[in-house]
């Protein structure tokens, strides 16, 4: 037990701590690849969004980790709170005004919100940005 | 490690960058920089603990906030076309009460 707690107990914390950050490396990554290749406004919004929550979550909990709990685990929990109550404020008004002002998405029928309409002839440009 | 999570950061900024400026409506370069100023929070920070200075987390922490504030504003700006507007469109604005009543006079 003593030597659990001594030798195994911090590379098993520092171990957890390097897989959160190359995890959320690798997340901010794959949310800028989807942010490049999506094809359409709001499924590049889900892309973002990823960044937001696995790519800042893990880094975060990762260099908390890493630091034990000192004052600067108390400012990596504050910066975790405000961009997880802040991003889906800030996704939710974009969201919004990009809908009102006519930006259809990808899959819309003519009348900008129908199911999946593409067996018609040339409603794939439903999606065309105005 | 920290210089993985700081080059993964920045590729991924890169790339936030390229649909910010090839973005084809106005929408996706408001999201492509907010993705950006996320990634620039943890950039902040990871460079900080690569320096083995964490006191920069104080001012990741001011970009988190003033990231989010200009989302906003942007937006409201792109919806309303000022940044003063009151966001009620129901309730007369003053200067049209104030017309009114002018008229009344």
């Amino acid at each position: 037990m003593e030597e659990f707690t001594t030798i195994w107990l911090p590379r098993l914390v520092e171990i957890i701590s390097w897989a959160c950050i190359l995890a959320g490396s690798l997340s901010a990554i794959i949310s800028g690849i989807g942010l490049i290749r999506f094809p359409d406004f709001y499924t590049r919004m889900h892309a973002a969004s990823i960044a937001d929550t696995a790519g800042i979550g893990l880094l975060m909990l990762g260099m908390m980790l890493q630091e034990g709990l000192t004052i600067v685990t108390i400012k990596l929990v504050l910066i975790l709170a405000f961009i997880f109550f802040t991003s889906p404020a800030s996704t939710h008004a974009l969201a919004h005004v990009a809908f009102e002002n006519n930006v259809k998405p990808l899959l819309a029928g003519k009348d900008g919100k129908g199911q999946d309409k593409r067996q018609g002839d040339d409603d794939a440009t439903g999606g065309k940005q105005p | 490690m920290f210089s993985v999570a700081v080059i993964a950061i920045l590729v991924a900024m890169l790339l936030a960058l390229v649909r910010a400026l090839a973005g084809p409506t106005v929408f996706d370069r408001i999201l492509a920089v907010n993705m950006f100023g996320t990634l620039t929070v943890a950039l902040i920070a990871a460079i900080g603990f690569l320096a083995g200075r964490p006191e920069f987390l104080d001012i990741a922490m001011v970009y988190a906030l003033i990231n989010f504030i200009a989302t906003i504003a942007v937006v409201k700006f792109f919806k309303f076309g000022t940044l003063g507007h009151s966001g009620d469109n129901s309730a007369p604005s003053i200067s049209h009460t104030e017309a009114a009543r002018r008229e009344d006079h």
